[in-house]
């Protein structure tokens, strides 16, 4: 099965606080960690076992630019055969619908059986793999916790719904699936797997390459504009103990008495 | 300005709550609106769902067809294709069907899409502002989106305070008819029910609950013990189950269980809206966590900025010993 995985690269949120930039335009990008947007590699640890089962090939393709290489080279160390660079100044600014659109030209490129997105993208609206699905008429099924390959026309798989419940659905394919965290256990990848594909060359595509008209992506094209960015206020905020920890540990412990827990 | 549209998902002839959400969304986009109401579906809990959204709904569109017993997002999208005017904005909420279903619809119609907003910050013409959250609701952002040639909205649940049900009927207005044979590339089999796990965290007073922050499975312990000591019980919030250091039925939120404790104590937990959403009834909520900037911290009422691989043990020694003394 050729499997081809939409990847990108983000902020990594269990490595940094994410605060805005003193313009309020942007959230503060200087020596935050970036890493592969954690759905987006439980998606490719599900296309290597896939392979791993009935056999095939699984392409990392990302739209980007020159710093996104690096995470193509990490899914390659974990085991994927290709990574793609995704890569035009015309594809700056592009909105959701952008993306697809040019992660569309890409898939008629070539011959891909089954394609893998992660769910929603830290910074992003869960909405690339369904839209790219629509725009190519495959079948789309998001929030995905299981892939059985019933035949080479069929997967039976799983969706993530509502209770911890799943609803099991037959999609032929090819088709589209979202992948949701938890699918798998994403295998680890060392700084020694890494030195390895350290040279691999990453081939670019750019928008010529994909022989459409750029202006149909880009900012320009996006119906859908970030204005700024600010820190929400949820609720009053709560009371912030500031004694000792000796301090705060018996002032908890008189407020789960007093409200109705320790006996 | 478009007509506006709201999907809505019903079950067992009862509309989710969302549909009356969806009411609130609507009139914030436009004051004078009054939201036409589609669903689909099959036999007599369709009918059922229809008269249940009464009049807050003046007109509602069914759609029926034996193949959407079960909703199936691929053809209710070929058939909101079909029915729907030009230029419509139509509003889903953002769960499970919506994430389905909006993203491919925004596409087959041409019209721009916003998902999961929170609030809407604005509209004037075909310009609608709206808030999204990012990055776990860490931080929030105000998108604008050009609405003049239609748009597919997602709604997250219980962002808008549902309106009240204007008793009465409202017209119901077959559309079946309009759209033609429904063939779909996925087909739905069957519901798996989440299993009830060892501990039922549902039915305890007290929730020692824990997020990314334990770190390593091997920390589950220290949560363990301190539940153990106060009578309570561990639940714990989505990383902990995806790197399986706990089992599922352990989950507290949207695609977990809904729990009604009357004390939770979030160990490590940023507090994302999906976990909130499995939080009910308002426990006296603890907040515990090393980052002070943490979205928990806004909404419980007790906080301490502390690290919970330290604090759990030593709060856990503190209860042993009290009761010893007692």
């Amino acid at each position: 099965m050729e499997i081809l995985v939409c990847a990108r690269r983000v902020p990594d949120t269990s490595e940094n606080e994410i605060e805005l930039n003193s313009a309020g335009n942007d959230i503060e990008r200087d020596e935050l960690v970036y890493s592969i947007n954690e759905p987006d590699n439980y998606a490719v640890e599900e296309a290597l076992q896939i392979v791993t089962r009935v056999g095939g090939n699984v392409t990392v393709a990302t739209v980007g630019g020159e710093d996104d290489e690096e995470i193509l080279r990490r899914e390659m160390a974990m085991g994927a055969n290709h990574g793609v660079l995704i890569s035009d100044d015309a594809f700056n600014g592009s909105d959701g619908k952008g993306i697809a659109t040019i992660l569309k030209a890409f898939v008629q490129r070539g011959h891909y059986d089954l394609i893998l997105t992660g769910v929603q993208a830290e910074d992003g609206a869960a909405q690339v793999g369904g839209m790219l699905a629509a725009m190519l008429d495959y079948p789309f099924a998001s929030l995905v916790n299981s892939i059985d390959v019933l035949d080479g026309k069929k997967l039976k798989v799983s969706r993530e719904i509502e209770g911890g419940n799943k609803e099991i659905n037959e999609v032929d394919l090819p088709c589209v699936l979202s992948i949701q965290t938890g699918i798998n256990e994403p295998r680890y990848v060392g700084m020694r797997g890494i030195r390895q594909v350290a040279s691999v060359p990453i081939p670019t595509v750019s928008a010529s390459d994909l022989g459409f008209d750029p202006t149909a992506v880009g900012e320009a094209a996006a119906k859908v504009k970030r204005v700024d960015y600010f820190v929400p206020v949820l609720g009053k905020g709560a009371e912030i103990l500031h004694g000792t920890r000796e301090e705060n540990i018996e002032k908890v412990l008189e407020l789960v008495a007093a409200k109705g827990g320790l006996k | 300005m478009a007509r506006i549209f709201s999907y809505i998902v019903h079950k067992a002839g009862v509309p989710d709550d969302s549909a009356f959400e969806l009411v609130a969304a609507a009139r914030e986009i436009n004051p004078s609106a009054s939201p036409t109401a589609i669903l689909t579906g099959w036999g007599s809990d369709l009918d059922a769902a229809c008269d249940a959204v009464g009049a807050s709904y003046p007109e509602v569109w069914k759609i029926t067809h034996e193949a959407l017993t079960y909703p199936n997002a691929e053809m209710i999208r070929k058939a909101l294709v079909k029915v729907l005017p030009t230029n419509s904005v139509v509003l889903l909420a953002h769960d499970h069907f919506g994430i389905d279903l909006a993203p491919g619809l925004s596409i087959k119609l041409n019209a721009a899409f916003i998902s999961d907003l929170v609030q809407i910050a604005g509209a004037e013409g075909a310009d609608l502002q709206a808030v999204r959250q990012e990055f776990g609701g860490q931080v929030s952002t105000h998108v604008r989106c050009d609405i003049s040639t239609g748009a597919v909205v997602t709604i997250r649940p219980g962002a808008f305070k549902a309106v009240e049900i204007t008793p009465g009927s409202s017209l119901v207005v077959d559309k079946s008819k309009e759209v033609g044979t429904l063939a779909a590339g996925r087909r739905y089999l069957e519901t798996i029910v989440a299993e009830a796990g060892d501990v039922d965290i549902t039915k305890h007073n007290v929730l020692v609950s824990i997020g990314r922050g334990i770190q390593e499975k091997d920390n589950v312990a220290i949560a363990e013990e301190l539940a153990d000591a106060l009578g309570a019980a561990v639940s714990c919030s989505r990383p902990v189950v995806d790197a399986k250091w706990m089992e599922k039925a352990r989950q507290v939120g949207s695609s977990g269980k809904t729990v009604k404790p009357k004390v939770y104590l979030a160990c490590g937990i940023s507090g994302s809206f999906q976990h909130l959403a499995g939080i009910k009834g308002s426990p006296f909520l603890i907040a515990i966590n090393k980052n002070p900037k943490a979205p928990i911290f806004q909404v419980a009422d007790v906080g301490i900025v502390d690290d919970i691989l330290e604090f759990l043990p030593e709060m856990t020694n503190k209860v042993r010993e009290l009761r010893h003394v007692a």
